[in-house]
C-alpha cells in the first residue's frame, strides 16, 4: 500500500514538474505546479510529517498559487523568443540536468549514512504532528521562528511599495508623489530633490 | 518505503527545476522552477528528518516554505512593476540594472 502511494506521488510530483518546465502558457504552468504540490504533500504524509503536509497544501497550494494565478492573468501570456544569447542553450540545458541529477544522486547514495538502505526507524505515534512541532519552534527554534516572522513581514511591506500604482523602482522620493516617472512633466526641474512628500 | 527512494526523486526534482531555469525565459517561469527547486529541498530535509527520526529537519523544512513565500512575493511584486513600466518580460533583455 505505501510502495502504490509513493509511485502514484512520484509520478505526480515528477509529471507536475515536467509540466511547468514544459507548457508554453504560464498559466497551465501554474497549474502543473499545484499537481506537483499535492503529490508532494502525499509523500510528506507518506514520511509521517503531518504538520508539512498541512502546511504545503494549506500555505503553496492555497495561497502562494493563488497569487501566482493573479499575476498570471494580470501581465498576461508572454511569448518568448527564440533568439539564445548562448548558442545550443536549449540542448545544453538538459544535459546539465542530467549530470547535476546522478551528481546529486551520487553524492548522497555514495555516502556512509548508516539509515540509508533502511526505512527509518520506528517513531512515535505523534512524530511530526502540529503540537510537536509547535514545541520544537517556540522553544528551541524561537529565534528562527520570530526572524522568520519578520522576513514575512518585510516581503510584505516591499511587496507593497514594489507593487503599488504610485511607487517607482529605484526612486524612493517616488514614493508620495503622483505617478510613475515616464508621467511627469519632463520639464520637471528636481525630480529627485523632493522629499518624498506629494506635490 | 525506503529512504533512497526519496532522496532520489527530490534530487531528481531538483535537477528537472535547474533545467527550467536554464531553458525559459519568462520571470515567472522562472519564479516557478525555483519554487520546484525549493520543493525538492524541502523533500530532502523532511526525508532526512524521518530518517534520523528527529523533527527538527521538519522544523527547517516549515522555515524554507516560509522563505520561499517571501520570495514569491517579491518576485511577483518586481515582475509587476516590470509590467506596469512596459519593460519586456524577458530575462535576457533584462539583464541591464539601469530603471
Amino acid at each position: 500500500m505505501e510502495e502504490v502511494l509513493f509511485f502514484a506521488a512520484a509520478l505526480g510530483a515528477l509529471g507536475g514538474a515536467v509540466g511547468v518546465v514544459a507548457m508554453r502558457n504560464p498559466l497551465f504552468g501554474v497549474l502543473a505546479l499545484v499537481v506537483h504540490l499535492f503529490s508532494l504533500a502525499v509523500l510528506f504524509l507518506l514520511l509521517s510529517s503531518a504538520f508539512v503536509a498541512a502546511a504545503q497544501v494549506v500555505v503553496y497550494a492555497g495561497a502562494v498559487m493563488v497569487l501566482y494565478v493573479f499575476v498570471v492573468a494580470y501581465v498576461g501570456d508572454a511569448h518568448e523568443s527564440a533568439w539564445e544569447p548562448i548558442p545550443g542553450q536549449r540542448f545544453l540545458a538538459p544535459l546539465f540536468g542530467a549530470a547535476l541529477f546522478i551528481e546529486l544522486s551520487v553524492a548522497v547514495l555514495a555516502s556512509s549514512l548508516l539509515a540509508l538502505g533502511t526505512d527509518g526507524p520506528d517513531v512515535k505515534a505523534g512524530f511530526g504532528d502540529p503540537a510537536e512541532i509547535g514545541r520544537l519552534l517556540l522553544e528551541r527554534f524561537l529565534l528562527p521562528f520570530e526572524a522568520s516572522s519578520i522576513l514575512l513581514l518585510l516581503a510584505a511591506v516591499g511587496a507593497v511599495l514594489l507593487a503599488s500604482k504610485r511607487s517607482t523602482v529605484g526612486d524612493a522620493s517616488g514614493v508620495g508623489s503622483a505617478g510613475t516617472p515616464r508621467e511627469r512633466e519632463p520639464a520637471d526641474p528636481t525630480p529627485d530633490a523632493s522629499t518624498g512628500t506629494p506635490a | 518505503m525506503n529512504i533512497e527512494w526519496y532522496i532520489v526523486l527530490s534530487s531528481l526534482l531538483f535537477a528537472i527545476g535547474a533545467t527550467g531555469i536554464l531553458i525559459r525565459r519568462s520571470p515567472i517561469v522562472i519564479l516557478l522552477c525555483l519554487e520546484l527547486m525549493l520543493n525538492a529541498g524541502n523533500l530532502a530535509l523532511v526525508a532526512f528528518s524521518r530518517m534520523v527520526g528527529n523533527q527538527e529537519g521538519q522544523v527547517f523544512a516549515v522555515v524554507v516554505m516560509v522563505v520561499a513565500a517571501c520570495e514569491v512575493v517579491i518576485g511577483l511584486g518586481l515582475i509587476v512593476a516590470i509590467f506596469r513600466r512596459k519593460l519586456p518580460l524577458d530575462v535576457d533583455d533584462l539583464r541591464t540594472l539601469r530603471g
